[in-house]
């Protein structure tokens, strides 16, 4: 089971989010970067496919040579070969990271064993685009699930499910095939000492895929209003109970 | 402009998600200038289930103008490429120039489809779009689960949106007449409906996080797997749910169904009761639109603070069991 993630490196925002002056970045001058959360699972879901039915897992991911990071953490949970495709200090929309991605699969098709099983996060955290993976499929002519938190593999195929509105959808359909997972599928291991220095001396193989204009431009971002300040203090400890639940009466939460 | 809208129905007719869609849909196609002499802009909407199940009433109080319905017989059940390509075909009945869904899993995965067979953009999680003179929609969309919002120009025939399901509220009309419901039968690829959900029953039939009137947070500070049954009783005792943060499920004390934030569940509650939870940004991005939220926290600095309405500063293995036996008294 030849098996490929791709992978988002993203800003590690912890009690608020910055932009720069200018409005077009998350300012990361204080923060760390990380794989987005839902893709982190996605390395995990391949590693632990191919330690079941053998194989290989392939970690993948458009961005800047500093995404190598991500690219070695993912070698570090079990992934066994890394491909950076440099985004030339670009901004990458949605159709032209999948057109990437697609030339990424077929150039590793014609040399040698293809992908069975290509997975990505459901969406990636920072730009929240909802497509990449759907893209992806319909430019190789694969079939497509996405959402999904829990994946079987059968034989030739796949067995895919997720909840939606508090009922289970599940999809069944051949391999090779697209599947964005979220986070909850599993719980990624943390790695080993023998995979971190394994990760460390790996090659990283590199390319640099073709740049695209996109039909959706951003203008700039911006921190939304925030409709909250300071809370008001009720009390403390079990004494403030009584205010509380005078509280949850004025609310009309209370039954 | 005229204005394509997919709506998911459920047993209560249309869901809140496709009803805050078919607002900003109804915005989209009254916003842009009026061609002389046309009547009013068309917002069609597209269902798929039987026609007796379609709410014409409903849809009519939401603006909707045309309603099409696909049956079981021509589509069973939920494939998202047909349901995308079932939008396709309906762009040259309805003359949109707009296709908008709710940004739900089925709602962004059938735009992405319908984004990859016409190859224009999709503009996801949109709070607001309005035509500009050159014939873009200037949009502003949610990133980071809303915690950052984009101004954006999307240049794409037709524009393709999903809208943030948190935020546009659904606002019905004031003058509202009944659609008529028009059976349309797709035009499908086989290639369409290799990928088809089969449904079965949730495996917790309960009162689901997303929809909850009341919902009790626990966080780092509920110490383990073993904390949570104060809370559950709380929860119960309000007719809620109980939500949790991400550090719990990474830990493993809780399942991932109960994630309230940027990767779990966004929540929209009348009350958000959030103990031992300092407020991570992404947790926030999950429970910023419940209308209040009240924090038991023992750190008076705990980020979350500047984020809450009210706010108890205590152990909440004080004060839950305290505020639960005040409320069996009470009842």
């Amino acid at each position: 089971m030849e098996v490929a993630v791709c992978v988002k490196r993203v800003p590690q925002v912890g009690g608020r989010i910055v932009v720069t002056p200018d409005g077009q970045d998350v300012d990361t001058r204080m923060s760390g970067f990380a794989i987005s959360p839902h893709e982190e699972c996605a390395v995990e879901e391949a590693v632990q496919i191919t330690e079941r039915l053998g194989g290989t897992v392939s970690v993948l991911t458009l961005g800047p040579a500093e995404a190598a990071d991500q690219l070695r953490d993912a070698l570090a949970l079990g992934a066994h070969r890394a491909v950076l495709l440099e985004d030339g200090g670009r901004e990458w929309g949605p159709a032209g990271t999948a057109a990437a991605i697609v030339a990424e699969v077929r150039r590793r098709a014609a040399e040698g064993p293809g992908c069975d099983l290509l997975l990505l996060g459901n969406e990636a955290a920072d730009t929240g685009d909802y497509q990449v993976g759907v893209r992806v499929a319909h430019g190789l002519g694969w079939p497509c699930a996405t959402g999904i938190k829990h994946l079987e593999i059968t034989g030739d195929g796949a067995r895919a499910r997720r909840e939606y509105r508090g009922r289970e959808e599940t999809f069944e359909f051949g391999l090779p095939a697209v599947i964005t997972v979220k986070e909850g599928i599993n719980l990624p291991r943390y790695p080993s000492l023998p995979g971190r220095l394994r990760a460390k001396r790996a090659a990283i193989e590199q390319y640099q895929p073709q740049w695209q204009p996109e039909g959706l431009r951003k203008r700039a971002l911006r921190v939304p209003d925030q409709p909250r300040q300071q809370a008001t203090v009720l009390g403390t400890g079990a004494d403030a109970v009584p205010a509380l639940v005078r509280l949850l009466e004025e609310l009309g939460v209370l039954k | 402009m005229n204005v394509l809208c997919l709506v998911e129905l459920d047993e209560a007719g249309v869901t809140d998600a496709s009803l805050r869609a078919l607002t900003f849909a109804r915005s989209l196609a009254t916003g842009g200038p009026a061609a002389p002499g046309a009547t009013g802009p068309v917002v069609a909407a597209v269902a798929f289930g039987p026609a007796d199940r379609v709410p014409a009433s409903l849809l009519g109080r939401y603006g909707v103008t045309e309603a099409y319905v696909v049956e079981p017989s021509a589509l069973d059940g939920y494939a998202p490429q047909a349901w995308a390509r079932t939008l396709e075909g309906l762009l040259s009945v309805t003359l949109a120039a707009a296709v908008v869904a709710a940004g739900t899993d089925c709602g962004s995965e059938v735009l992405a489809h319908l984004g990859a067979l016409t190859g224009q953009p999709m503009a996801a999680n949109c709070l607001t779009a309005s035509p500009e003179a050159d014939g873009t929609l200037a949009v502003s969309r949610q990133r980071w689960a809303g915690l950052l919002i984009e101004d954006a120009i999307l240049d794409g025939t037709p524009a393709l949106l999903t809208v943030a399901t948190d935020v546009v509220p659904p606002v019905p009309v004031d003058d509202a007449a009944d659609p008529a419901v028009l059976v349309h039968e797709p035009d499908l690829d086989p290639a369409d409906l290799r990928v088809r959900a089969a449904v079965s029953a949730g495996r917790d039939g309960g009162v689901s996080l997303a929809t909850a009137r009341v919902v009790v947070g626990g966080g780092r500070g509920v110490g383990g797997p073993d904390g949570f049954a104060p809370l559950e009783e709380l929860a119960r005792l309000l007719g809620g749910v109980v939500g949790v943060s991400r550090v719990v499920t990474s830990q493993g004390w809780r399942p991932h169904t109960q994630q309230v934030g940027q990767t779990g569940t966004k929540i929209t509650p009348e009350l958000y009761l959030a103990c031992g939870i300092s407020g991570a940004i992404q947790h926030m991005a999950g429970c910023a639109s419940a209308k209040h939220i009240v924090v038991i926290n023992t750190d008076p600095a705990a980020p979350i603070l500047s984020r809450a309405d009210y706010a108890v500063i205590g152990d909440l293995a004080e004060v839950i069991p305290a505020l639960v036996a005040a409320l069996k008294e009470r009842a």
